[in-house]
């Protein structure tokens, strides 16, 4: 079949990017050409202060070199600009006559740096900060002059200034609004940062309007002179005053264009043949200077340009961060404060720390840090998620590791100072250096990226914080912000929420059905999401969803637990830790008969029977079955235990029969599904000697009842759990222990724990439902009861009864 | 058992049915454990019962498109090359399969890797 043609126009950021996106999904599909105005192959603009500044070169900041391009077969034109697009014809071509015909079209033309419409504009010596050639200039300036002049004091032009200081010029930085910055910060927080920069050398004048630029006897700048009268002498003059995107070749081909080519969600302009991705493009009336944007941009135009029309873009938040040594600061969101929101202001001038978190109804809308920015990300991610935080506002400025998060501190400043030979994941086993040099020699930019090169945080997940951590480090800047909306694998644009919604509003009740109805764009998934939709079709029809074996993980398919070396592990189940000398001699002769190799107790005071080949496990389990012992699920995302204490039977402190409560929920909770692995406990006293609250669900007893808790996690990062409520009796407890699980079966993400889904959910959410409205607990226990009817059914009796007999026994012995 | 006088000994060793879809079958063999793998298109591949990362057995996981997830940690392994799926390097045995009638003769004489 011929191939189609496809044209890009811009070898910056945005474009390639949409290339390299586009390369993964269908590699196939097109002859791609690209044009690119610059002599240089695809470099990250972002990347330009630190070159400026001395601490990178440009060859460090090229992410594709041209032998990318070839082993892609892209044919590159470099210093080629295109100046004509004839959309009749379908041809573009460039100021030299070069043409190139094409099926579809890319715009990534980008955008150019705003000049001031002042005299002297054109004269030698003034300069934009955009490109590798103004860079070039600024650093031969720097080499032979003394007087810099940076006009402009946002981002770029404080990026600028920087640089051009560290190269050894006297600097002055022209701004016309009151402070520094005023597009990312308050005044506070902009006073903090004109105080550090001025101590590094650097001078401002503010409320300043430039006039003209004065040339010298040589015609090159030698000042600049100001409305008010005053003039400074300048003999490199910086423009960093904004840019504009450029839609001056859009514009003549008569695409519609309003201060950017305008797109649709799926980043089509007015002519569906031709895309536009970057900052020149203009969608839903924003235009995007930041990097994070372009990348969720490249990856929806790359998935219609693979014809798979499942992708949507539907804007984005962005925060900053200033690229200058030794500087802190981090902004997001509306960060003045507009009206009807409230601000939580921390103000300390002396000590360089500023803090301000705007709330609205709640809710989190934006954030200025100066100082200390480690809680950046994590306001971020509350205002993404628009997160209620009323429980924890009083706490908010102080930070997440206040929040139970027993003392580890912030991710950011903890994997910074960790040593290169720490080790971040340790299933995979898998060093700081590993990670951070892999991120820097192939320039990886996602989780996804750093996981598979890496394989950190691709096995338990558990470290999967670090990691984002160690990539926020690690590429600074450029690792803004994620997509609020994560798709659940690389198999569907669709998030784990729109599944879920999907599943019960369509009634749609197989995984084929789904992702045939979704769209899927792989046959039949992967591992990760075959696993996710067979449990979240199993929570929404536990009577009629009939379980896919083939998407279930080796451990629950076989109901037992794959060791390293490919033999199992088997727990009976022993409710609330409480046996007898009969259960143990049953499970002791069990164990002779077998050969068991190694039998262990739990961490879930529970017997685990290790070192069982596949084989036998029918066999064991016949037995286990005989002797009254069902499965205790230790392999599942399940409920998994209940521990206990030994309570009022027999503690001196004890003030309740915690023992007896703890065999009454297991009974209860047995063998039900959940999102990842559940774990309880119940406590006789406040001493918690079943340490309750670190468990998913907790009940510690006091002398007026119990008190019940959630959201705790005993794992590598340790949670203490939230005090959801106290009740009186015992029903009370099983009633609000099945509401709670049964939203949490209902709400989470497959594989999330209730640790983060309760962070991420936030503990109002949890209470609407499981304390506040009577009414509505009973109806989410009543669901966890009806699913239980289906679920309480022991998975050990039946194969060993022989159910699934052909999943243990060889298909063929050969001799 | 039963040969046929192509170039390869090729042993019978089940119907196609034996296998559930989208999963696999152990074969043991005096070579060592194969797995035999059957597709959603019912296409039948054969690797070593090994993860080339750290042995992991392979009939054990779950398959997807041509592809197998190692139990243990999570390797993706192609089915029809036996190669670990990029950037992971490594490559499991692949053995000689065919389908006859419905029935699934192997090949014990592997044809690459490990």
């Amino acid at each position: 079949m011929q191939k189609q043609k496809l044209v890009l126009v811009g070898n910056g950021m945005a474009g390639v990017r949409t290339l390299e996106e586009l390369l993964k999904i269908a590699s196939d599909k097109y002859d791609i050409t690209v044009f690119g105005a610059e002599p240089h192959p695809n470099y990250n603009r972002i990347l330009l202060s630190p070159v400026l500044a001395g601490e990178q070169t440009v060859q460090d900041i090229i992410i594709n070199e041209m032998d990318w391009y070839e082993q892609n077969q892209i044919h590159l034109h470099i210093n080629k600009k295109v100046t004509k697009i004839d959309r009749k014809n379908r041809i573009v071509f460039t100021e030299d006559g070069t043409s190139a015909e094409y099926d579809r079209l890319l715009l990534s033309t980008g955008s150019n740096p705003f000049i001031l419409p002042i005299p002297g504009a054109e004269l030698p010596g003034v300069v934009s900060f955009r490109d590798i050639s103004d860079v070039e200039a600024m650093l031969d300036a720097s080499s032979r002059y003394r007087n810099a002049v940076v006009i402009g004091g946002g981002l770029l032009g404080l990026e600028a200034a920087n640089g051009l200081m560290l190269r050894g010029m006297d600097v002055t930085v022209v701004h016309i609004a009151p402070w520094l910055m005023d597009r990312q910060l308050d005044e506070p927080a902009a006073r903090l940062l004109q105080q550090s920069l001025e101590a590094k050398g650097l001078k401002f004048l503010l409320e300043k309007q430039t006039g003209a630029l004065v040339p010298g006897e040589s015609g090159r700048v030698c000042a600049v002179s100001f409305k008010d009268g005053d003039s400074i002498p300048a003999d490199l003059v910086v423009m960093a005053v904004g840019i504009r995107p450029n839609t001056e070749l859009a514009e003549s081909a008569g695409l519609y264009c309003n201060r950017g080519v305008v797109v649709n969600d799926t980043l089509q302009t007015f002519d569906p043949r031709i895309y536009a991705v970057g900052e020149c493009v203009s969608h839903r009336g924003v235009a995007y200077g930041l990097v994070a944007p372009l990348f969720e941009q490249a990856k929806v135009a790359a998935n219609h340009l693979a014809e798979y029309g499942i992708g949507c873009y539907t804007g984005s938040l962005t925060s900053t961060k200033l690229k200058v040594t030794g500087i802190d600061l981090f902004s997001a969101g509306d960060y003045m404060g507009a009206e009807g929101t409230d601000a939580i202001v921390l103000s300390d001038p002396a000590g360089g720390n500023y803090k301000k978190v705007v709330l609205k109804d709640n809710k989190v809308v934006g954030a200025v840090l100066y100082g200390d920015t480690t809680e950046g990300s994590w306001y971020f991610d509350l205002l993404r998620e628009g997160t209620d935080v009323s429980d924890i506002r009083s706490s908010l400025l102080f930070g997440q590791h206040n929040l139970g998060d027993s003392g580890h501190g912030d991710p950011h400043a903890r994997v910074a100072a960790m040593p290169d030979s720490a080790e971040i994941c340790g299933c995979n086993g898998v060093c700081k250096g590993d990670i951070v040099k892999a991120i820097r020699d192939k320039k990886l930019f996602t989780l996804d990226e750093v996981r598979a090169h890496t394989k950190a945080s691709s096995s338990c997940g558990s470290c999967t914080g670090l990691v984002e951590s160690l990539l926020a480090v690690t590429v600074g800047g450029d690792y803004s912000t994620a997509p609020s909306k994560k798709p659940m694998c690389g198999c569907t644009e669709h998030s784990h929420d729109e599944v879920r919604e999907t599943i019960t509003r369509q009634g749609i009740k197989s995984i084929p059905a789904l992702m045939h109805f979704m769209e899927w764009k792989t046959p039949d998934g992967c591992n990760k999401c075959r696993t996710a939709l067979n449990y979240y079709l199993l929570c929404a029809w536990p009577s009629e969803y009939v379980d896919d074996n083939q998407s279930r993980y080796i451990n629950e398919r076989v109901h037992a637990n794959i060791q390293k070396d490919g033999t199992y592990s088997v727990i009976p189940r022993i409710f609330g830790g409480d046996t007898s000398p009969k259960q143990l001699m049953a499970i002791a002769q069990i164990a002779e008969r077998w050969e068991v190799p190694t039998v262990k107790f739990t961490g879930g005071q529970r017997l685990d029977l290790l070192g069982i080949r596949k084989e036998q496990l029918p066999g064991i389990w016949k037995d286990l079955s005989e002797a009254g012992f069902v499965s205790g699920h230790a392999y599942g995302k399940a409920m998994r235990t209940v521990k206990t204490c030994v309570g009022s039977q027999w503690c001196r402190f004890g003030t309740q029969d915690s023992t007896t409560m703890g065999i009454k929920l297991e009974e209860l909770t047995w063998g039900s599904w959940t999102p990842h692995k559940f774990k309880l406990a119940v406590s006789g006293c406040p001493r918690n000697c079943a340490e309750a609250t670190i468990k998913d669900f907790g009940v510690v007893a006091v002398d007026s009842g119990w008190e019940l808790h959630i959201g705790g996690n005993g794992g590598i990062k340790v949670r203490a759990t939230d005090f959801l409520c106290h009740v009186k009796t015992e029903e009370e407890v099983l009633e609000y222990c099945a509401a709670f699980m049964q939203v949490y079966r209902e709400d989470a993400h497959y594989l999330e724990r209730t640790a983060p889904w309760v962070e991420r959910r936030g503990l109002t959410y949890v209470k609407e439902r499981v304390v506040d409205d009577a009414e509505q607990r009973k109806v989410y226990a009543e669901r966890f009861y009806e699913s239980q009817k289906y679920s309480q059914d022991d998975p050990w009796k039946a194969r060993g009864e022989g159910v699934d007999a052909h999943e243990y026994k060889p298909m063929a012995i050969l001799s | 058992m039963q040969t046929t006088n192509n170039q390869q000994n090729w042993v019978e060793v089940g119907r196609i049915e034996d296998i559930p879809l989208l999963g696999a079958r152990l074969v043991k063999s005096p070579k060592g454990d194969i797995a035999v793998f059957r597709t959603q298109g019912d296409e039948i591949f054969a690797l070593r019962d090994k993860c080339p990362h750290k042995g992991g057995p392979l009939s054990q996981g779950i398959v997807h498109g041509k592809k197998v997830a190692c139990p243990l940690h999570d390797w993706k392994i192609h089915l029809d090359t036996g190669l670990a799926v990029a950037p992971d390097e490594g490559c499991a045995a692949r053995f000689p399969v065919e389908v006859r009638d419905g029935l699934i003769y192997l090949s014990l004489e592997p044809d690459s890797g490990r």
